[in-house]
Protein backbone atom coordinates (compact mmCIF):
# COMPACT_ATOMS: atom_id res chain seq x y z
CA UNK A 1 0.00 0.00 0.00
CA UNK A 2 2.61 2.06 0.80
CA UNK A 3 4.32 1.41 -2.39
CA UNK A 4 1.30 2.43 -4.62
CA UNK A 5 1.08 5.83 -2.74
CA UNK A 6 4.70 6.37 -3.73
CA UNK A 7 4.07 4.56 -7.06
CA UNK A 8 1.06 7.18 -7.96
CA UNK A 9 2.57 10.38 -6.19
CA UNK A 10 5.81 10.29 -8.35
CA UNK A 11 3.75 8.74 -11.88
CA UNK A 12 1.33 12.13 -11.49
CA UNK A 13 4.43 14.31 -10.80
CA UNK A 14 6.15 12.86 -13.82
CA UNK A 15 2.86 12.70 -16.28
CA UNK A 16 2.11 16.55 -15.74
CA UNK A 17 5.35 17.06 -16.64
CA UNK A 18 5.18 14.81 -19.87
CA UNK A 19 1.40 16.84 -20.53
CA UNK A 20 3.72 20.14 -20.21
CA UNK A 21 6.03 19.00 -22.77
CA UNK A 22 3.38 18.31 -24.99
CA UNK A 23 0.98 20.56 -24.54
CA UNK A 24 3.29 23.72 -24.45
CA UNK A 25 6.28 22.75 -25.85
CA UNK A 26 8.78 23.77 -22.84
CA UNK A 27 11.87 22.47 -22.76
CA UNK A 28 13.00 20.02 -20.50
CA UNK A 29 15.50 22.48 -19.04
CA UNK A 30 12.43 25.11 -18.42
CA UNK A 31 10.36 22.04 -16.48
CA UNK A 32 12.89 21.50 -14.52
CA UNK A 33 13.20 25.22 -13.26
CA UNK A 34 9.74 25.13 -13.24
CA UNK A 35 9.53 22.37 -11.15
CA UNK A 36 11.93 23.37 -8.52
CA UNK A 37 10.54 26.68 -7.97
CA UNK A 38 6.78 24.88 -7.70
CA UNK A 39 8.16 23.07 -4.87
CA UNK A 40 10.15 25.54 -3.31
CA UNK A 41 6.81 27.78 -2.89
CA UNK A 42 4.50 24.70 -2.23
CA UNK A 43 7.41 24.20 1.12
CA UNK A 44 7.06 27.17 1.83
CA UNK A 45 3.36 27.57 1.95
CA UNK A 46 3.44 24.18 3.84
CA UNK A 47 1.51 22.42 1.55
CA UNK A 48 4.40 20.00 0.15
CA UNK A 49 4.71 18.85 3.69
CA UNK A 50 1.34 16.83 3.03
CA UNK A 51 2.61 15.51 -0.07
CA UNK A 52 5.61 14.38 1.00
CA UNK A 53 3.30 12.42 3.95
CA UNK A 54 1.08 10.61 1.75
CA UNK A 55 3.51 10.05 -1.39
CA UNK A 56 7.24 9.26 0.71
CA UNK A 57 10.23 9.20 -2.35
CA UNK A 58 7.40 10.07 -4.69
CA UNK A 59 7.11 13.17 -3.71
CA UNK A 60 11.21 13.96 -2.70
CA UNK A 61 12.29 12.14 -5.75
CA UNK A 62 11.09 14.67 -8.28
CA UNK A 63 12.94 17.87 -8.55
CA UNK A 64 9.96 19.15 -6.69
CA UNK A 65 11.30 17.25 -4.04
CA UNK A 66 14.35 19.19 -4.12
CA UNK A 67 12.66 22.25 -4.52
CA UNK A 68 10.67 21.86 -1.48
CA UNK A 69 14.13 20.46 0.69
CA UNK A 70 15.26 23.95 -0.30
CA UNK A 71 12.04 25.95 1.46
CA UNK A 72 12.55 23.37 4.11
CA UNK A 73 16.02 24.32 4.76
CA UNK A 74 15.58 27.91 4.78
CA UNK A 75 13.28 27.66 7.29
CA UNK A 76 15.32 25.80 9.37
CA UNK A 77 18.44 28.06 9.00
CA UNK A 78 16.18 31.18 9.51
CA UNK A 79 15.25 29.52 12.66
CA UNK A 80 18.40 28.34 14.20
CA UNK A 81 20.53 31.06 12.21
CA UNK A 82 18.27 34.44 12.40
CA UNK A 83 18.20 36.47 9.71
CA UNK A 84 21.54 35.12 7.59
CA UNK A 85 19.48 32.29 7.27
CA UNK A 86 17.34 33.35 4.02
CA UNK A 87 20.96 33.27 2.43
CA UNK A 88 22.38 30.76 3.29
CA UNK A 89 19.71 27.75 4.00
CA UNK A 90 18.81 27.09 0.51
CA UNK A 91 22.60 26.32 -0.52
CA UNK A 92 23.20 24.28 2.53
CA UNK A 93 20.04 22.40 2.09
CA UNK A 94 21.03 21.26 -1.67
CA UNK A 95 25.00 21.46 -0.89
CA UNK A 96 25.36 17.51 -0.92
CA UNK A 97 22.86 16.68 -4.04
CA UNK A 98 25.03 19.36 -5.95
CA UNK A 99 28.26 18.37 -4.45
CA UNK A 100 28.01 14.94 -5.80
CA UNK A 101 26.39 15.66 -9.09
CA UNK A 102 29.43 17.80 -9.53
CA UNK A 103 31.98 15.38 -8.32
CA UNK A 104 29.56 11.96 -10.72
CA UNK A 105 29.61 14.56 -13.72
CA UNK A 106 33.57 14.89 -13.69
CA UNK A 107 33.88 11.36 -13.09
CA UNK A 108 31.87 10.31 -16.38
CA UNK A 109 33.66 12.84 -18.01
CA UNK A 110 36.75 10.86 -17.40
CA UNK A 111 35.41 7.69 -18.49
CA UNK A 112 33.28 8.38 -21.35
CA UNK A 113 33.70 10.30 -24.68
CA UNK A 114 30.70 12.25 -26.30
CA UNK A 115 28.30 10.31 -28.43
CA UNK A 116 27.00 10.99 -31.75
CA UNK A 117 23.83 11.40 -31.86
CA UNK A 118 21.42 9.48 -34.08
CA UNK B 1 8.96 40.52 -34.61
CA UNK B 2 4.54 41.01 -35.77
CA UNK B 3 5.42 38.19 -38.55
CA UNK B 4 7.31 36.05 -36.82
CA UNK B 5 5.07 35.63 -33.45
CA UNK B 6 2.17 34.88 -36.43
CA UNK B 7 4.34 32.21 -37.84
CA UNK B 8 5.38 30.97 -34.19
CA UNK B 9 1.72 31.00 -33.80
CA UNK B 10 0.70 29.37 -36.96
CA UNK B 11 3.59 26.63 -36.60
CA UNK B 12 2.67 25.78 -33.27
CA UNK B 13 -0.94 25.08 -34.61
CA UNK B 14 -0.09 23.03 -37.40
CA UNK B 15 1.89 21.08 -34.69
CA UNK B 16 -1.04 20.45 -32.45
CA UNK B 17 -2.92 19.32 -35.40
CA UNK B 18 -0.68 16.72 -36.62
CA UNK B 19 0.46 15.62 -32.61
CA UNK B 20 -2.42 12.57 -32.24
CA UNK B 21 -4.21 12.68 -29.42
CA UNK B 22 -3.63 8.88 -28.39
CA UNK B 23 0.33 9.85 -28.93
CA UNK B 24 0.05 12.12 -26.03
CA UNK B 25 -2.04 9.84 -23.76
CA UNK B 26 0.70 7.28 -24.49
CA UNK B 27 3.50 10.00 -23.58
CA UNK B 28 1.83 10.65 -20.43
CA UNK B 29 1.04 7.12 -19.39
CA UNK B 30 4.35 6.13 -19.91
CA UNK B 31 5.64 9.07 -18.18
CA UNK B 32 3.30 8.01 -15.15
CA UNK B 33 5.05 4.10 -14.94
CA UNK B 34 8.35 5.13 -15.78
CA UNK B 35 8.54 8.02 -13.00
CA UNK B 36 6.36 6.06 -10.46
CA UNK B 37 8.77 3.30 -10.88
CA UNK B 38 11.94 5.37 -10.43
CA UNK B 39 10.17 6.96 -7.29
CA UNK B 40 8.80 3.14 -5.69
CA UNK B 41 12.83 2.29 -6.25
CA UNK B 42 13.72 5.30 -4.44
CA UNK B 43 11.50 4.38 -1.38
CA UNK B 44 12.82 0.87 -1.42
CA UNK B 45 16.65 2.55 -1.09
CA UNK B 46 15.32 4.74 1.38
CA UNK B 47 14.15 2.38 3.53
CA UNK B 48 16.93 0.15 3.06
CA UNK B 49 18.92 2.91 4.44
CA UNK B 50 16.73 3.89 7.39
CA UNK B 51 16.59 0.39 8.22
CA UNK B 52 20.44 0.43 7.93
CA UNK B 53 20.58 2.74 10.90
CA UNK B 54 21.24 6.15 9.03
CA UNK B 55 18.62 9.43 10.41
CA UNK B 56 16.33 10.60 7.82
CA UNK B 57 18.50 12.93 6.39
CA UNK B 58 21.23 11.03 5.70
CA UNK B 59 19.26 8.37 3.76
CA UNK B 60 17.48 11.22 1.73
CA UNK B 61 20.98 12.14 0.46
CA UNK B 62 22.28 8.90 0.32
CA UNK B 63 19.06 7.68 -2.07
CA UNK B 64 20.36 10.63 -4.41
CA UNK B 65 23.69 9.68 -4.30
CA UNK B 66 22.76 6.42 -5.63
CA UNK B 67 20.14 7.99 -8.34
CA UNK B 68 22.68 10.47 -9.30
CA UNK B 69 25.36 7.78 -9.69
CA UNK B 70 23.20 5.25 -11.98
CA UNK B 71 21.86 8.63 -14.14
CA UNK B 72 25.86 9.28 -14.44
CA UNK B 73 26.52 5.94 -15.39
CA UNK B 74 23.54 5.24 -17.54
CA UNK B 75 24.46 8.68 -19.12
CA UNK B 76 27.94 7.79 -19.85
CA UNK B 77 27.11 4.71 -21.67
CA UNK B 78 24.38 6.07 -23.41
CA UNK B 79 21.41 4.57 -22.62
CA UNK B 80 19.69 7.55 -20.63
CA UNK B 81 19.00 10.10 -23.75
CA UNK B 82 17.61 5.93 -25.34
CA UNK B 83 15.96 5.42 -22.17
CA UNK B 84 14.31 9.23 -22.03
CA UNK B 85 12.95 8.60 -25.45
CA UNK B 86 10.74 5.89 -24.64
CA UNK B 87 9.88 7.35 -20.50
CA UNK B 88 9.90 11.09 -21.07
CA UNK B 89 8.85 13.22 -18.23
CA UNK B 90 9.52 10.16 -16.53
CA UNK B 91 13.16 10.44 -16.73
CA UNK B 92 13.35 14.22 -16.95
CA UNK B 93 11.96 15.50 -13.41
CA UNK B 94 13.45 12.62 -11.03
CA UNK B 95 16.57 13.78 -9.61
CA UNK B 96 18.13 10.94 -12.46
CA UNK B 97 17.00 13.71 -14.85
CA UNK B 98 18.91 16.56 -12.95
CA UNK B 99 22.39 14.56 -12.85
CA UNK B 100 21.53 13.54 -16.50
CA UNK B 101 21.46 17.14 -17.56
CA UNK B 102 25.06 17.78 -15.95
CA UNK B 103 26.66 14.79 -17.04
CA UNK B 104 25.40 14.46 -20.46
CA UNK B 105 26.27 18.83 -20.87
CA UNK B 106 29.39 18.35 -19.60
CA UNK B 107 30.57 14.80 -21.46
CA UNK B 108 29.86 17.13 -24.78
CA UNK B 109 31.49 19.50 -24.38
CA UNK B 110 35.16 17.57 -23.49
CA UNK B 111 36.54 18.65 -26.73
CA UNK B 112 36.47 22.14 -25.84
CA UNK B 113 38.48 21.23 -22.72
CA UNK B 114 38.03 20.91 -18.66
CA UNK B 115 37.99 24.30 -17.24
CA UNK B 116 35.98 26.20 -19.72
CA UNK B 117 34.18 23.34 -21.62
CA UNK B 118 33.12 21.13 -19.39
CA UNK B 119 33.14 23.22 -16.15
CA UNK B 120 30.93 25.50 -17.64
CA UNK B 121 28.68 23.15 -19.50
CA UNK B 122 27.79 21.13 -16.64
CA UNK B 123 25.93 24.05 -15.39
CA UNK B 124 23.99 24.93 -18.73
CA UNK B 125 20.75 23.55 -17.37
CA UNK B 126 21.64 22.85 -13.45
CA UNK B 127 23.01 26.56 -13.59
CA UNK B 128 19.25 27.66 -14.02
CA UNK B 129 17.58 25.63 -11.93
CA UNK B 130 20.04 26.50 -9.18
CA UNK B 131 19.70 30.04 -9.78
CA UNK B 132 16.08 30.31 -9.38
CA UNK B 133 16.09 27.32 -7.03
CA UNK B 134 17.93 29.21 -4.21
CA UNK B 135 16.45 32.63 -4.98
CA UNK B 136 13.21 30.97 -4.65
CA UNK B 137 14.48 29.62 -1.39
CA UNK B 138 15.59 33.52 -0.20
CA UNK B 139 11.92 34.81 -1.17
CA UNK B 140 10.38 32.13 0.98
CA UNK B 141 13.61 32.54 3.73
CA UNK B 142 12.67 36.17 3.69
CA UNK B 143 8.95 35.63 4.19
CA UNK B 144 9.11 32.98 6.57
CA UNK B 145 11.84 35.21 8.43
CA UNK B 146 9.13 38.20 8.84
CA UNK B 147 6.05 35.75 9.41
CA UNK B 148 7.22 33.28 11.71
Amino acid sequence: MEYLKVFVTGGIICAIAELLIDKTKLTSGRILVFYVVTGCILGGLGIYEYIENFGGAGATVPLTGFGYNLAKGVMKEVDEAGFLGIFTGGFKSAAGGIGIAILFSLIACVFFKPKSKG
Amino acid sequence: MDTSKKAKEEYSKIVDELTPKSKILKDVFRSFVSGGLICVFGQFLKEFFLNGGFEKEEAALLVNMVFIGIAALLTGIGLYSKLGKFCGGGTIVPITGFANSMVSSSIEAKAEGWILGIGAAMFSIAGPVIVYGITSSMVVGFIYYFVK
